[in-house]
């Protein structure tokens, strides 16, 4: 549907109630994969990781991750899940070119978490806490890439080409109850969860967790629900979703895409649609249909998971504090304001910043260095800012600032050595020469030299005129090479003038 | 010079030790007789002549450098084609597959090479283990040595037919209702099934995850321990491995042979299995060698099984669900054949129908959809899920019997060696075949067939099926061991000593470079 | 009798991904019928309290420590595909999407 065709956001709740869902994909980061030695990483050539198993060659058989299992189990409790006693995988059984055995290994109705809740807040202050139904452990699919026709779309490719490096590396699936009452926060709230279980598995360690390289996806379910009716709505399953704005806008597409359809007298047809990133859209993929008959049976090839209560509190007690929580305990203990503490969230500084601090530095100077000059040089250098410098030296270069050692100014030179590479900033400044000269005697020198090629600001600084003192400081810092503290140079020309108090 | 094919694996492992005989002098003589009588018999998918003579000259090597080697290094083994071989096509007989050298080894061809023993070629079975008499197999069928015209016993039938021609003292097998013990009963040789999780299934093209095992084929029940201590033990690349440490089988295979062995021991005779309707001989002689039991000082206690009657419905059942998935596999993209569509746009959806199509045999077929069916909305509850609860009877059905008796026994098959054809086109009268060895898989318990006897109406053998409580094989070889030395001492042979010569082909001659 | 049809025989092949002739379906269908109708009596003891048995032996947690082992080589995992491309296994093009 093109975009003027979508009924107007607004209109659309005045017209209908949405209803959502979401299956979140998580990717462990385990070292190897779930069911197989091979190692839990692509990126080297095609096929390099890949065995009998995970290749599905005749005789290959699954052997279950112990880390994968544990992993699981602890992002289960911290979706606040109850973990089962007794939790088997299944067979589903379907014929695709990337599924190596022609059937994933998933669990079906013995997942090994259940009956959880996730709290989210939105920007308005809202909180909406979400029914987490169930998190099951399954495998992932190999990668294909198709072939002439359209670049990179299966419609139309002459053929396609298979990596199974992919195949078998362990998921966590996280399924929702049906969220209802979003109103219109609806698109806010897919976004806001699935950023909070991204900050859970990346707080928990279980997945590297970043979502342009799929370790987290989304698949969104919308449906809408008349206004006054009490029937649901044919729902849409929205696959692949894969950064957090476009959950946001993909949910409100449907929203408006829906709205329109059924305002028309049209009926939603129950079917997975793609996202379209570049467009914003989303198109129509496979209808649901009896092929979705996938023929669930317990996988007789391993055996069930019965986790012991003792090993899952021993689990339970590795669990780190809860992200929100985090926040809010970090937001009072540094007395950041709403804005400057959403400013370190969403640059992704919130360890970065908590470590300097940890590390010595004032709250306020750690973020600021972190949200500016450092997140500047970052930017510049298309890297994340908190892969640009440890934590430790910069606490060291604010500790530097503080003792007057160092102007910003100059403390802006010696991080840049410090990322160059040249040492800890106390190197850097011994290495560049960069201190800033405490010793009187130059900086009069200087003064005096300004003064004469500006014979008349004394006696502007004499009448009252004392910012004309600002003329004489920056020749004077100049001529130091920004090597000087610029409060004692005032100080210096403010006695000459006979003015100081 | 002796006829070094006829010897047992145990009678060639002291030639070998003592360097009476070489291991190329061994192995060239099998390889001999399997060019000789091998056009007639097929037991043989793929003979790998000169890996197997470099492979005994190896193991020559090592014992002449003084190297300790294992009891059956240097004695000829043959593979069943189920089994992954990393030198050898490995086809599960089955076209799909043909021409198929997979790029590793199963666990217990690893163990089998690791042991010194030294692989002959791949043995014909029905395709994909599905099937009573080879007949199924795309590579033709096998043909039993004591009747060409006859089968030779499935799914494992070229193994049987291996060892029972003497092609090779011992043999692999695999047995997911029967495979292993069928086959034994038909040819006059000794197959076992171990108990479920003793013997690594990695490496075992898969039927029925939940009944296969692999287990020994060999003429004696001697050498079916040695090679069962070779082959058995945990193995962490499968998950349903047991984890117990077992005591060595050849020790209770020879604790079978003291005297006295059988006195006292409660013989379970289960009413089910006791021969109603089966081959007149059959029953003729079971009930024979029961009174020889009995002479010997058992105890022969009948028992009742109620729920075995319910054992075929639910292995046809849970065999082709689990099939049907394991099979999903064969898809025209790693590995096996690609077919394209006769007509029509080839898409990689046509291209594995079409491939699908040709390259799996009508039994194959026929489980898979049955276990499609099998498994599909709405009809698990009733027809997979009811047939678990079988299991589930089965199993206690077992347990109440072992909790009165020491062992069961039962005729191996209800009938002997059947002719070609014969059930070929009647499933279910193929699938009544196994009723006497399916219970034993289903509850996962251990299961020997061994030769007591001829038919007299046919002159053909029949098998003894004993069965063990779960994890106690030991028990089988000992039992086993004390009732083929008890007939073989009645008869004053061997029962396979009673077989037909097989005259060589010209294949032996072509071999020689006559033609 | 069980009511299997030759709709619902061509539906499992096709769930099944065999490309069945007409003739096969017709066949299979009788077959597939009998077996059904002989196998069904499974449901006469498999009462609402007896508990279903999927592994003979009864084990739990079996894992395997998460060590890295040796892959296959590219070329051996390649080594049997009816077709490849460099690195890759080629398959003939997707029609459905999943």
């Amino acid at each position: 549907m093109k975009k003027a065709e979508l009924m107007d956001y607004d209109k659309a709740l005045e017209l209908f109630e949405p209803v959502l869902g979401f299956e979140v994909h998580v990717e462990l980061n385990t070292k190897t994969k779930m069911f197989c030695g091979c190692a839990n990483e692509f990126g080297q050539g095609a096929n390099t990781n890949t065995c009998p198993t995970c290749l599905g060659l005749p005789g290959g058989l699954p052997q279950v991750n112990a880390k994968a299992i544990e992993s699981s189990i602890r992002l289960g409790l911290a979706l606040g899940c109850e973990i089962a006693e007794y939790s088997r995988f299944a067979r589903k059984n379907y014929f695709y070119p990337d599924t190596a055995k022609n059937f994933q290994t998933s669990q079906y109705d013995e997942p090994i978490a259940f009956n959880g809740q996730l709290t989210i807040e939105l920007e308005s202050g809202r909180l909406v806490t979400v029914d987490i139904e169930r998190a099951h452990m399954e495998d992932d699919a190999g990668k294909l890439t198709h072939v002439g026709g359209q670049a990179g779309r299966i419609q139309g490719a002459d053929y396609s080409l298979v990596d199974y490096n992919r195949g078998g590396v362990p998921l966590v699936e996280i399924v929702t109850r049906m969220i209802e009452g979003g109103e219109a926060d609806s698109p806010e709230i897919g976004r806001s969860y699935v950023a909070a279980i991204r900050e859970i598995v990346k707080g928990l360690g279980v997945s590297n967790a970043r979502m342009e390289e799929g370790n987290v996806r989304c698949d969104a379910n919308v449906s809408l629900r008349p206004r006054g009716s009490n029937i649901l709505g044919t729902r849409t399953e929205t696959k692949n979703v894969n950064s957090l704005r476009s959950v946001e806008r993909a949910v409100r597409y449907e929203i408006q895409r829906q709205a329109a359809l059924l305002a028309a007298g049209g009926t939603i047809t129950q079917e997975t649609r793609h996202w379209h990133e570049d467009t914003g859209i989303t198109s129509a993929g496979r209808p649901k249909s009896d092929a979705d008959d996938y023929r669930y049976f317990p996988e007789p090839d391993l055996v069930p998971v019965a986790p012991s209560r003792e090993w899952v509190e021993e689990l339970r007690a590795t669990l780190p504090e809860p992200p929100a929580a985090r926040r809010k305990r970090l937001q009072a203990d540094w007395g950041f304001a709403n804005l400057e503490f959403q400013d370190v969230v969403n640059s992704d500084l919130l360890d970065a910043v908590e470590a300097t601090i940890a590390a010595g530095a004032a709250a306020q100077a750690a973020r600021k260095w972190w949200t500016g000059e450092i997140a500047r040089l970052a930017n510049v250098a298309g890297v994340a800012a908190h892969s640009l410098v440890h934590p430790v030296q910069v606490a060291a270069l604010i500790e530097l600032v503080v003792a007057g050692t160092l102007t910003d100014r100059l403390a802006r030179q010696v991080l840049e050595g410090v990322i160059a590479g040249e040492g800890t900033p106390l190197e850097v400044v011994e290495l560049r020469g960069l201190a800033v000269v405490s010793d009187d005697g130059p900086l009069i020198a200087a003064i005096d030299e300004a003064l004469a090629a500006q014979p008349d600001v004394l006696a502007k600084i004499r009448v009252g005129k004392v910012q004309a003192a600002g003329a004489v400081i920056g020749a004077v810092m100049k001529a130091m090479r920004g090597q000087a503290d610029a409060a004692r140079v005032r100080e210096l020309v403010l006695e000459r003038a006979g003015t100081a108090q | 010079m002796t006829n070094l094919i006829k010897l047992s694996a145990a009678d060639l492992s002291g030639l070998l030790a003592d360097r009476s005989v070489s291991s190329v002098e061994v192995t060239r003589a099998h390889l001999d007789h399997i060019a000789a009588v091998d056009t007639d018999v097929h037991a043989f998918l793929h003979v790998a002549r000169d890996a197997a003579l470099a492979t005994a000259a190896r193991i020559d090597a090592r014992r002449a450098a003084g190297d300790v080697l294992g009891p059956l290094a240097g004695v000829p083994i043959a593979i069943k084609d189920v089994l992954a071989t990393q030198d050898m096509p490995s086809t599960a007989g089955s076209k799909i597959l043909e021409g198929w050298i997979p790029p590793y080894d199963a666990t217990v061809v690893r163990r089998v090479r690791d042991a010194g023993l030294i692989p002959l070629g791949k043995t014909n079975m029905d395709e994909f283990a599905m099937g009573s008499s080879t007949e199924f197999s795309a590579y033709g069928p096998t043909h039993n040595p004591w009747d060409l015209d006859r089968i030779p016993g499935g799914s494992g039938g070229g193994s049987a037919a291996a060892v029972s021609s003497f092609e090779a003292p011992l043999a692999l097998g695999s047995d997911t209702g029967g495979s292993i013990r069928q086959p034994a009963a038909v040819t006059g040789s000794v197959g076992v099934k171990p108990t479920y999780g003793g013997v690594s299934r990695y490496g075992s093209i898969a039927l029925a995850s939940s009944l296969d095992q692999v287990g020994p084929v060999t003429r004696t029940v001697y050498d079916a321990a040695l090679l069962h201590d070779v082959i058995g033990g945990h193995d962490p690349l499968d998950s349903t491995s047991l984890t117990d440490s077992w005591p060595s089988m050849a020790a209770a295979a020879r604790a079978g042979l003291a005297d006295g062995a059988l006195k006292g021991v409660r013989v379970g005779v289960i009413r089910e299995l006791a021969g109603e309707g089966f081959q007149p001989g059959v029953r003729q002689r079971f009930g024979e060698t029961l009174a020889l039991l009995a002479a010997a000082g058992a105890e022969i206690v009948q028992v009742s099984a109620p729920n075995f009657e319910y054992a075929i419905a639910a292995y046809y059942l849970i065999l082709p669900a689990e099939a049907s998935s394991n099979l999903a596999r064969f898809d025209s993209v790693r590995f096996g054949i690609r077919v394209n569509p006769a007509e029509g746009p080839l898409t990689s959806e046509r291209v594995m129908a079409a491939t699908r199509d040709a390259g799996f045999g009508p039994e194959v077929k026929r489980r898979i959809i049955l276990g499609t069916y099998a498994l599909s909305a709405g009809y698990y509850d009733a027809y997979y899920g009811s047939a678990q609860k079988v299991r589930t009877l089965i199993q206690r059905d077992f347990d109440a019997a072992f909790a009165q008796v020491d062992v069961l026994v039962s005729p191996s098959a209800p009938t002997t060696a059947f002719k070609f054809g014969e059930k070929m086109t009647d499933p279910m009268a193929m699938y009544l075949n196994d009723v006497t060895t399916i219970p034993a898989n289903l509850a996962g318990v251990p299961g020997m067939s061994l030769p007591m006897g001829l038919a007299p109406e046919d002159g053909l053998p029949v098998g003894l099926q004993i069965m063990a409580p779960a994890k106690l094989d030991a028990r089988l070889y000992t039992f086993g061991a004390a009732v083929e030395r008890l007939l073989e001492a009645t008869w004053g042979h061997t029962l396979l000593s009673q077989a037909p010569e097989l005259a060589p082909t010209e294949m032996f001659a072509s071999e020689e470079g006559v033609v | 009798m069980s009511e299997i049809t030759a709709e619902q025989v061509a539906h499992l092949a096709n769930l099944a991904r065999i490309d069945l002739s007409p003739e096969e379906i017709n066949r299979l269908t009788t077959e597939l019928g009998q077996i059904v109708d002989s196998v069904a009596k499974v449901a006469e003891v498999a009462t609402p309290d007896v508990p279903a048995t999927s592994h003979p032996m009864p084990l739990t947690n079996v894992f395997r420590p998460d060590t890295v082992v040796p892959s296959l080589t590219v070329e051996q995992a390649l080594s049997g595909a009816p077709d490849h491309d460099g690195d890759k296994f080629r398959v003939p093009a997707i029609l459905d999407e999943e």
